[in-house]
This record gives C-alpha cells, structure tokens and sequence, in this order.
C-alpha cells in the first residue's frame, strides 16, 4: 500500500487554513465574502424547528377520531399559549362536554382524522455561530453558513474533549517534560490557553475549571482520568460536545508522555497570542483532530501535511511500544518482510534514536513521519 | 444486463471499504476458477479526493503490475477479455463512507420492529436506532431522535395484514413531523421503505408520499405466525443503488462499470455464507471482526440471519470493547499480571493511533486478549437477535410470540454448529494459526464437534457479489483460495474436577499412525491432522460428559483436515469457568497456552 506508514500531525508556524462555519439547517448568512471577522463574531443564524407535543385528542375528549378536527377550537396554523383551551367535545348524549388545554405554547401543526392525534409544535430554537477563529470569509455558503480563511500558526493535537474556545497562549510549565501540577495554577490563568508539559491530572484540571482556565494543551492524560473527567468510559473516539467546563488538547497520547518539541517551541514562540482551540476529535473514516490556531496573518512557507513517503534519513516518531514516544532518523528500509517479536511477518524499518544513538527494528505501521 | 457464466473466463472485483479498496483477480485454470492476485490501495471517498473510483483505479493498477497483464484503458476497465487484455466481468461492492445506516420502525417492538432490524441487518445495514410506539419514549423524543440522527433511510414496518390501521398511521404521523433528512446531502429526498399491514398503505403514502422517496412493498410481517422479510430486503438494496449509492462521491461513475448492482458489503458476505451453509448441509456461524464494527452471521435450521456490532472492533472501537466488557474480562485471559491504568492507557493509544500493530509479544496477547471479549459481546448480539420466526413458517400461539423477547428463543445452537468462519485481521493475521482457533474458542465457546475456518485475506465480500451471477467460480474460490481449514474442535459439555477422567478420544487415518488419547477434565489438547482429506474420529465421553448425543454416548464420524488439527477442549461448558484467584487463573493460561504451543516463548 502506498501509505503504509501514519502521516504525522500538523504543527506549523504559519499555514492558511480554512474552516467551515455550517449551520445545523438554511437560515441567515450574516457576513459576505472578504469581511474581516473576529473569532466571537456571528456569521450566520437560524431557528432550529421547535419541540413537538402530541395530543391524543380522541382519547382525551372520548371522542371518535374522525370527529376530531371538528372538535379544535381554533384553525390549524394558529398560535395557541400553554393552558389555552384548544379543543372541545360533547359525549354521552351531549350531556358531559370536556374540554383540553395546550400543554405548551406553540403552534397547532395537525391532526389526524385517523388517529385522533393533535401535533403542537413549540416556538422555534435561535441558533447562532461565530467565526471560531480571526480571520476574513474566504467563501459564502447560501443559507448555511461561511468558511473563514486565515493565517495562523496551527499545531493539530492526537486527541481533545470539550468544545470550541479560546484565549491567550500561556506556558504554565518550564519544560516540555514537567507535569501540570496544582501550585503552577495562578488566579490570572482565568480566560487563558495554558500550555503544560508531559501530563496532567483528573484533580489539577478540576482546579484549573476553579480557576476558569479556557483550555489545557498537554503531552498525555490517564484514562482513568478521563473517566471520572466525562463520568463514563469513552468507548467511540467522537469528542466535542462534552460540556466540561473547558477544553482538554493532549498533543501525544494517554499516559505520561513528554510534549514533542516541535509543538512545545511552537507554543512558547507564541506565547501571549490569542488561539482558537477546538477539542473535537473523530476516529474514523473522515478523521477529525483537535487543534489550536493562532492567527497572525503573516507570510511564511506553509508546510504542508507531512504524506510524501519515508526514506533513510527522514524524522519520525515511534507511536507503539517498546519504543512508545522516541524521535529518531531511518536508517534502512528493507524492502521484505521481517519477524517481529510478536511473530508477526510485516514490513519494518531501523531507526536511529535521536536521544542515545542505538538503533531498532519498527514495524513501518507503529511510527509517524515528523515534518523536517 | 444477462450475464452467460459460460463465457466468463476472467472476473475482477473490488470491495470498496471505509479505510481499504480491495481489489481480486479470478481467472479460470483448466476446470476450475482460482484467485489470481489481490491488490489494495486507500479508499477515496473522502476529500481530498471525494471520488470512489480513483481508489478503484489505484486497487486495479497494483492487480495489473502484480498479474503481470492490462486491465485498463486509461480511466476504463478493459472488458470483455481480448487475448491476454482486460477481464469479462467486473463487481463491486461497498462498506465507505460508513456503510449503509438505516433507522428501521414497528408497532411493538419485540415483534415488527424486531422483523424489520431483521431485515435491514439482512440487507447489510446498520441499524442506528429501533422507533416503536412501545419503546418507552414519548413521542416528542422519538420526533427529536429521528431528527438527530440522519440515516440513508428508513425502514417503516408495523401491524399485520387486515389489522387495525391507526396505529400504522399514528407512526406516520410521527415521522412526518419529525421531516427527518437523508445523511448525504440536503438536496435529495429521504428513502423510505413501507413494508407494514397493506391496509395502511394509502395513509401512508398520503402522509409520505410528496415528502420522501417512498416505495412500498410486501407486509414483513403478513401474520404473527410468518415472517416474510425477502421483498424489504430486496426493497432496501434497491434503494440503496438508487438513492443512497447514487448520491456518494463517484459512484454514479462506478455503477457504469459493472452490468452486477453494487451490494452493501456485509449483505454480500452473508450471500457467501449462506451458500456455504447450504453445500456443506450444515449450520454454519461466520464472524469478521474489523477495525470499528463486528459483523456476525449465521445459518441455523435453514434460517439466515445476520447482526453487525456497530461499535466492536481492534481498533477505531477497541476502546468500547473495553468499556463494554470491562477491564476485568480483558485482563481475565492475560497469562500475567498488568497494571490496570498502563492497559487502559495502552487501549486508548491504539484508538487514537489505531493503524498501528503489535510488536511484543506480549502486546499481541492483550490484543488477542480484546478480540475475545470483541467477539464473545459480538456474539452475545447476535443470539439475542437470531431468534425464532424467521424464514419458515412456526405456528405459535400470541403468548408464545410476546415471549419472544431478546432472550427467548434464540436459533443458535452451539451444538449444532457445524462450522466456524472466522474472518478480519486479528483472526487472519495471527501470526500461528492456532491462535486464531483458540481466540473464536474462546470467545464462541463451541460445544461437541465443531469445524473451524478463518478467511485467509478476506474476499468474502467480492465472491458474496459474484455467487449471484456464477456461484460455481464463486463456490470454487471461496473453497480453494478463501477458506483456510483450521481443524475442528471437541468440547463436551458438563463439568468435573480438574484431571478426572473426561473422554477418550482415537483418530484412524489412512497412512498414519492412529491416535488413542484419554483425555482429563480441565485441559486443552492438540491432536495433529492431516492438512487436507477426511480422517475417521471416535470420541466417547466419561458418564456426565455430553458431545451432543447425550451424557457418556460416543461420537463417531469423519472429521477433515486442516492446518491446527483437532483441539480436544475438557475446560468445561455449561458453565465455562477460569480460576478466580489471579495466579491459579495466570497458571491455568499458561498451561493451555503451552499445550496448544500458542506463542513462541511462555509469556
């Protein structure tokens, strides 16, 4: 196969980079090709059709369902308020009459002559969105929404919970290899960004919630935390909507592990800056990652996704035991199949470890390119 | 398009996946039809590329260097076959874009909306979400629900011919209000299939008719006594083509290609098996266990019945197996001790990063540690849902039906399985066979006298599609070059103390030395078999041991060969249990492990 290997992720200092602001149905686009729009700014609204109530107006008024349409009060398409009487009805000779209110304002949307039933819906639901990052409306989607383009320093994490946000970039820690711990939280992270290190626990992201911390971007978490942190087990790998009180970015994966520093230089050179941070994150066919922007506006070389092949000498990263986390250089790439210790026939490659100098066998499938 | 299998000498067939477009050569040799090479490249219906045929191409291409001949002409596929160039007949089918997602709806719950899950897991579809009026939601949440989720389509069921109509309307109605949007695209209308009381019909298409793409067809559940699931079924791959294919990325461009409709994929492997069934005259369970979803397929008393566990799989999934069947039946078949936040962390990093593979040993073990509690919950699904009903005619009184709850009356029975498929990377790419026989042992717990399988590279799917023009090349691929016989299990039921006497069991071959093993309860034996051919087996249980014929009968039949051989399995059914105290349970492994000589070194 022609990608036998996992492309690694983006990190980059400068990258134009285009997101899509859709709405969930058509309604009102508010900006128009070329504005300049800020991060909080609404770029489109609708109305989300409102709850529906069913009532089963045969039932209720002891009636035939046939005879139910002549027993509204007022005409289909009229507005009704909660408790307002909307139908009638006479039984037993025409000596008990009874009557049935609304259970909610809204609209008579029908009835049914066949079922008896009566369906109400509720006022419509206002939705709006924002532009989610600084940028200008590179496109207009009629009735649905706008793609916003900007300039931005981008660094894609592996995986993130809690939705879209955003505030000012700002290093908690000294180094890539230090936890975020309870006494590096101070009251003027409130709104921020906070970038730790190598991990971060249930309890410190509990206080940095205290604090009002937008987001934390960190190297790794524990899976039992992120556990007691959603209240279950995460079983599907689809993340956004959790509403958590902030967002969590891990750049490398559960467990302890060392922010690459690519993504950590990326993150002090930008320090201070404003981001957008989404967690949302889907595992599938169509795979979505978390990610951070920091739109600058300036020029620079994009680097592009890092898709071309691996050769001797490219970077990579192991991303599975024994070697889980470790950069290196390929060495060789023999071309048949090895054994591995699991008995398994597959294609490998020998790296070179940038951190001792010794040299491994890696199944080509288990390291992810880092882009030079 | 009529297809003469007497003119075919060569058939090229792609199985377009959500990750992998798989691409085989079938080419006639002499007398029979034999897969030539196999070719893969990424699928591309997502963007950048939003094109399915350019994966399509790419499969091809690598089929064309690795065959050595042409198969293409620019951008075509070359058919029919001129000389050495181009094939005669071209398939597909398709699982991308996350297959085919229905929401199906019945009256009650346990009886039509259950015939109708039926038959849209039949057809190869993933069922989202049962609407009935009795599933405990009022019909608000029903309406929101509907609306949340946005399947490809709707299968609509409920009463039974002649009976009350209002009901039937009244789900309707339900759906016109919730005016639920197709998956693909707002543009087009949503399909929906009517298959409930013919009396309804009319109403129906009053309240459906201008706003979907209905189609009614034959009730699914003419009386409470019949099932009749064939014509929603065919009703369902239909529409499938029409709307559903229509709309994906390139398809259009791709059902020019081949005169055979393109099928879900699952649909066509449950066209294989079930083809298997009825050839070798016995019942018949086929499992493949992907990356997110498990599919699961069986043929029991004639009646075929398919489940798809949507979030069971090694690795987009692999982290819901954990959080379905908890950490401690995981670490249950682990022959050491791991620390529960180190497995957890290690499962979500598979999830997060889920193309990558074992390297240790000891991470293939907890791999194929997961992929038991996969396909045990897998199977678990499936027995809920393959119950009685389905295909043939029960006369049962309505309490007998009202019954028929997921825990009824399920058609599996372990005793009459005859053969055991297993399919999917972990099973076909465990790096010893035995491994793979062990996994679906374990997780399957089969009882008597069992045949075991896996699907060396997965074609099931392609040769699903084919069986339905040539079954012949179909049935002779499948046998020769898709099917890897394993052996068989034998798994008397009962219990005992560990090392009582249990069964004896002798094997004759012809020109070989005979077997003669008493064999204690409590342990896992490996008696080797010839690779190919029938050998004569006679097994005759302790008094309290029962291999299908009753407590201490003896079996005597012919068994075939295979690459594993026969595994003598006295662990116990009925129950099945591992020691509770953890080293007893670690020993116990280690011990079984050693017997079959799973692994390369004791772990």
């Amino acid at each position: 196969m022609a990608h036998a290997y996992t492309p690694g992720l983006r990190v980059s200092d400068a990258a134009t980079v285009r997101r899509e602001r859709r709405l969930p149905l058509k309604g009102e686009v508010a900006a128009a090709r070329g504005d300049a729009v800020r991060a909080d700014q609404v770029v489109a609204r609708c109305e989300l059709p409102g709850e529906v109530q069913t009532v089963n107006l045969a039932a209720r008024l002891s009636i035939d369902p046939a005879r139910v349409p002549g027993s509204l009060l007022k005409p289909v398409g009229s507005d009704v308020t909660r408790d307002e009487p909307i139908a009638e009805g006479k039984s037993l000779f025409g000596l008990v009459k009874q009557r049935v209110t609304s259970p909610a304002s809204g609209r008579l949307e029908s009835v049914s002559s066949v079922t008896g039933q009566l369906i109400l819906r509720e006022p419509p639901i206002p939705v709006e969105i924002n532009a989610y990052v600084d940028g200008t409306v590179h496109d207009v989607l009629p009735e649905e929404g706008v793609v916003v383009e900007t300039r931005a320093a981008f660094l894609q994490g592996i995986f993130g919970v809690g939705g879209e946000t955003g505030g000012d970039v700002t290093i908690a820690v000294q180094s890539p290899d230090q936890d975020l711990t309870a006494e590096r939280l101070r009251p003027e992270h409130r709104g921020k960004v906070l970038v730790g290190g190598a991990h971060v626990s249930h309890a410190v992201l509990m206080l940095a919630r205290e604090v009002g911390v937008a987001a934390v971007v960190v190297g790794g978490f524990d899976d039992r935390d992120l556990r007691e942190l959603l209240g279950r087990d995460l079983g599907v790998a689809i993340t956004g909507a959790e509403e958590i009180g902030l967002t969590l970015i891990l750049t490398e994966g559960f467990g302890r592990i060392r922010m690459a520093d690519r993504a950590w230089d990326l993150l002090r050179r930008f320090a201070g800056r404003r981001a957008s941070v989404s967690g949302a994150t889907q595992i599938r066919a169509g795979v979505m990652r978390p990610e951070l922007l920091i739109p600058h506006g300036e020029p620079g070389r994009d680097a592009g996704a890092a898709d071309q092949g691996l050769e001797p000498g490219s970077l990579l990263r192991v991303i599975r035991e024994p070697h889980f986390g470790r950069i290196g250089r390929v060495t060789e790439l023999p071309s048949e199949l090895r054994e591995l210790e699991s008995g398994a026939m597959v294609r490998v490659l020998v790296v070179e470890f940038a951190d001792d100098g010794s040299r491994a066998v890696i199944p080509r499938a288990n390291v992810e390119r880092i882009e030079p | 398009m009529e297809i003469d299998p007497s003119q075919i000498r060569s058939i090229l067939a792609t199985d377009c996946g959500s990750t992998t477009t798989k691409a085989i050569l079938i080419e006639k040799r002499g007398e029979h039809f034999r897969l030539v090479v196999r070719g893969e490249a990424p699928t591309t219906v997502e963007a950048p590329f939003e094109d399915v045929t350019r994966g399509v191409l790419n499969a091809i291409r690598e089929v064309e260097e690795l065959a050595g001949r042409r198969l293409l002409d620019g951008e075509n596929i070359l058919a029919p076959q001129r000389g050495e160039d181009g094939v005669d007949l071209y398939l597909s089918t398709s699982s991308a874009g996350g297959g085919l997602q229905m929401m199906v709806s019945g009256l009650v719950l346990q009886m039509t909306g259950e015939s109708a899950q039926r038959a849209a897991l039949g057809a190869g579809a993933i069922v989202m979400d049962v609407i009935a009026l009795n599933d405990g939601r009022r019909p608000h949440e029903k309406i929101r629900r509907l609306r949340q989720l946005r399947p490809d389509m709707i299968l609509m069921s409920g009463g039974t011919d002649g009976g009350d109509v209002r009901r039937v309307a009244e789900m309707a109605e339900i759906l016109v209000a919730a005016d639920p949007k197709a998956r693909l695209g707002a543009g087009y209308q949503l399909p929906v299939i009517y298959a409930g009381n013919r009396d309804a019909a009319p109403i129906v298409t009053e309240c459906l008719g201008a706003r979907t793409a209905l189609s009614i067809v034959p009730n699914l559940r003419p009386t409470l006594e019949r099932e009749n699931l064939g014509p929603a079924r065919d009703g369902i791959h239909e529409l499938f083509m029409e709307h559903v294919m229509a709309h994906a990325p390139g398809y259009k461009k791709l059902m020019t290609w081949t005169p055979v409709p393109i099928m879900p994929t699952p649909g066509a492997v449950g066209l294989i098996i079930e083809q298997v069934a009825r050839a070798e005259k016995r019942s018949v369970v086929g499992v493949d266990i992907g990356g997110a979803t498990t599919d699961v397929f069986s043929v029991f008393q004639h009646a075929f019945n398919r489940t798809v566990s949507a979030n069971l799989g090694m690795s987009y999934s692999v982290s819901n197996v954990m959080a379905e069947a908890g950490i401690a039946n995981i670490l249950r078949w682990v022959p050491f001790a791991v620390d529960e936040v180190e497995l957890r962390n290690r499962i979500k990093n598979k999830m997060i990063r889920p193309t990558t593979i074992p390297q240790t040993l000891e991470d293939l073990v907890i791999e194929q540690a997961i992929a038991r509690e996969a396909l045990r919950l897998a199977f678990d699904q499936h027995r809920a849902l393959a119950v009685g009903l389905k295909g043939v005619q029960t006369e049962r009184t309505i309490s007998d039906i009202t019954q028929q709850t997921a825990s009824g009356s399920t058609l599996v029975n372990l005793l009459e399985l005859g053969l055991l498929i297993g399919s999917g990377g972990v099973l076909s790419h465990a790096p010893r066979r035995v491994q793979a026989a062990l996994m679906m042992i374990d997780a399957f717990l089969p009882e008597g006298l069992t045949e075991l399988a896996v699907d060396s590279i997965f074609m099931a799917p392609q040769l699903g599609v084919l069986s339905t023009v040539h079954p012949e090349a179909a049935t002779q691929v499948f046998d020769r070059d898709c099917l890897i016989r394993l052996g068989s299990v034998l798994a008397p039921i009962g219990a005992g103390r560990s090392g009582q006497p249990c069964l004896t069991v002798e094997i004759a071959a012809e020109g070989r030395p005979g077997v003669d093993r008493r064999v204690p309860f409590g342990t896992l034996t490996l008696l080797p078999l010839p690779a190919e051919g029938i050998v004569r087996l006679t097994a005759a249980p302790e008094r309290g041991f029962d291999l299908g014929l009753g407590r201490g009968r003896a079996l005597e039949t012919g068994i075939r060969g295979g690459a594993v051989g026969l595994i003598v399995d006295t662990r116990g059914r009925r129950p099945f249990a591992l020691p509770d105290d953890p080293h007893a349970r670690i020993e116990r492994l280690r011990e079984w492990n050693r017997a079959l000589d799973l692994y390369a070194r004791e772990v």
